[in-house]
């Protein structure tokens, strides 16, 4: 019987042939979210690369955010810098790999002299962009012998790279790129979180 | 046994056979695929390639699945887990070796696999989907040696991995997220080597098996191409079977199993004497574990890659406001799925390079240079006149494919005979 239904009306079994695809096919893309979404990161390991908050109020000029924050297990350099020195960033006297920071080893919004959202402060992954020592900050001419020359910056001591004031790597040392700078936002006057752009801060 | 012929006494294998054949296509599968599946009488050496790889295939299951007895994917235990297996392990060296080892024959089984059809146009009608099959198992297979590379957690493993899951973000809009979302994390972490774990190990080798399966379907359909390129199964005798074809088995089953066994010494002798192949079967700083604040001084990938990574870093100018990291993926993956095309690029009335005039033997050098030029090239550490090597060799490479079309219409050819020499 079936089967001569199916001859007298053709058009009517390939549209529920189609219709069954259909729906097929809807309760196959249903199905395919839990095993899409559960590839996403986890709740652990959203909170491990959260983005943290810390306060700058007692942050004096030429001194470094100590204890040094980490975010997502890596050190975060923030620096005050003085007027001197972000003046100096726009006209470095080093020799610079990269002093326009055309290696996109920071956001937009940091791709400027200062690499930073505000001139005075500077916020960097603490990372040597060579083999990922943590380097030293220099908030001042060096007298600890380095060389006296020098305005500052960060000095790794495993193999000698040098980044000025802004994490721009000099030329002629192992590290090949600047230090990176992470997505960050002043969340108030005196507040800096790290590890995202823009957004509310979590109190 | 020789369960085709009907004349057998009623032993009790015999009957058992028939027994099988009345529940179970046993004789008559036996018939299809080997006793009565001619093929070609003019096999060479090329034609050892496929059933090579099918034994590569079982070495890379059986070392694999005992490889898993002991290894721990976890963030914290598996660069451990595998030292205890290259040290505490009664024989665990040689397992994890045979892994290794395996992996690399298994690419360069395939590559000669491949090239064989290149020569002898064995991609051409009929055999064109036999051949999108081919191609659909080589890139699962580049997919499997992907993510298994990851699963000793040394160094090399985790920046290998962090630079080709990085290559993701590169895609305009969605890449960032479409990297997280692989890595299941932000950076390259525990979460990521148990997901490549469970992909290397269940199921890219159940697609793979598939695949493989397909494959030989496929083959045994439409039968076996040969380096003539002449189609036996126009030329059949009284009872139908081709004039130029002998029967897989026995004859070419012999053959197979002499080519295995002169295979496996060669394996046998990597396997023993220079398994890690100094660093290119495993790089020197994969027996560092994994750190991620510790990039290697110079990211390589294992030798079976490098090609195609000479040409992803061959970009090097960003084009339409989109830059180079996206250029290079797109040549990349350009270039590993080109050769899926072949089947419509080639406008020769022959199938044969024997046939084929000088353009497209000229050409085919060309890329076989330019193959093995950016495999070298893609071991090196960049240089201005590596890259610039790269480029030329990348453009050489790609002409190959690209400018076939053409070359293999206006050439002179050679008469084809009407049987194979």
């Amino acid at each position: 019987m079936e089967s001569i239904s199916a001859l007298e009306a053709p058009e009517r079994r390939r549209f529920l042939i189609g219709a069954t695809a259909v729906v097929g096919a809807i309760g196959v893309a249903g199905a395919a979210v839990p095993f899409v979404r559960s590839w996403a990161p986890s709740a652990k390991a959203r909170a491990a690369g959260a983005a943290i908050t810390v306060d700058i109020a007692s942050l004096a000029e030429g001194e470094m955010v100590s204890p040094i924050p980490a975010w997502r297990g890596k050190p975060v350099f923030i620096v005050r810098r003085t007027s001197t020195q972000v003046e100096e960033l726009e006209s470095p006297d080093d020799a610079l790999a990269d002093p326009d920071s055309q290696r996109p080893q920071q956001p937009e919004y940091a791709q400027n002299n200062w690499r930073a959202r505000r001139p005075e402060i500077g916020v960097f992954v603490g990372v040597c962009t060579h083999l990922g020592c943590s380097p030293k900050f220099y908030g001042a001419p060096s007298e600890e012998g380095i060389d006296p020359a020098w305005e500052g910056g960060f000095f790794c001591p495993c193999h000698g790279s040098r980044f000025d004031l802004a994490g721009r790597v000099v030329s002629g040392v192992p590290a090949p790129s600047n230090l990176e700078v992470p997505p960050y936002f002043f969340a108030s006057d005196t507040l800096i979180v790290v590890g995202e752009d823009s957004g509310e801060v979590v109190a | 046994m020789r369960a085709g012929t009907p004349e057998l006494p009623p032993s009790f294998l015999a009957r058992g056979v028939a027994w099988l054949d009345e529940r179970f296509p046993l004789t008559e599968t036996w018939n299809y695929h080997l006793a009565r599946y001619y093929a070609p009488k003019n096999f060479n050496f090329w034609y050892f390639m496929g059933a090579l790889s099918l034994l590569v295939l079982v070495i890379q299951l059986g070392s694999g699945v005992w490889l898993t007895m002991s290894y721990v994917p976890s963030g914290e235990q598996a660069f451990a887990s595998v030292e205890y297996i290259m040290r505490d392990v009664d024989m665990g060296y040689i397992i994890r070796y045979m892994h290794t080892t395996g992996a690399s024959a298994f690419f360069l089984v395939v590559y000669l696999h491949m090239f064989r059809a290149m020569l002898y146009g064995s991609y051409r009608k009929p055999r064109e989907l036999l051949w999108l099959i081919g191609m659909a198992i080589f890139l699962v297979l580049m997919a499997e040696g992907f993510f298994g590379y990851l699963l000793p957690w040394g160094n090399m493993s985790f920046w290998a991995a962090q630079v080709i899951v990085s290559l993701f973000s590169a895609i305009p809009f969605v890449g960032e997220s479409l990297a997280t979302w692989i890595r299941g994390d932000f950076v390259m972490s525990g979460i990521t080597l148990t997901r490549f774990f469970a992909l290397h190990v269940v199921l890219i080798p159940i697609v793979l098996i598939a695949l493989v399966f397909l494959h030989l379907v496929a083959l045994h359909h439409v039968g076996s191409n040969n380096p003539d390129g002449i189609e036996i199964k126009r030329n059949k005798d009284a009872n139908g079977i081709p004039r130029d074809g002998i029967p897989f088995h026995p004859y070419y089953v012999v053959h197979d199993i002499n080519a295995s066994v002169i295979f496996l010494i060669l394996f046998c002798l990597v396997l023993f004497y220079a398994p890690e192949m100094g660093g290119y079967f495993i790089e020197k700083p994969n027996f560092e574990e994994a750190n991620p604040l510790k990039t290697p001084e110079h990211i390589a990938p294992v030798w079976y890659y490098t090609p195609y990574y000479a040409m992803l870093r061959a970009a090097t100018f960003p084009l339409f406001g989109l830059d180079a990291k996206f250029w290079g993926m797109v040549v990349m993956a350009v270039a590993i799925l080109i050769p899926a095309a072949l089947p419509w690029l080639d406008r020769s009335p022959v199938k044969s390079i024997r046939y084929k005039g000088r353009w497209s033997k000229a050409m085919l050098g060309i890329f076989v240079v330019s193959f093995l030029v950016l495999g070298y090239l893609g071991t090196i550490a960049p240089s201005p006149m590596a890259t610039l090597a790269a480029q030329i060799g990348t453009m050489a490479y790609l002409s190959y494919f690209l400018l076939m079309p053409w070359y293999t219409q206006v050439e002179k050819i050679k008469p084809v005979p009407d049987r194979v020499t």
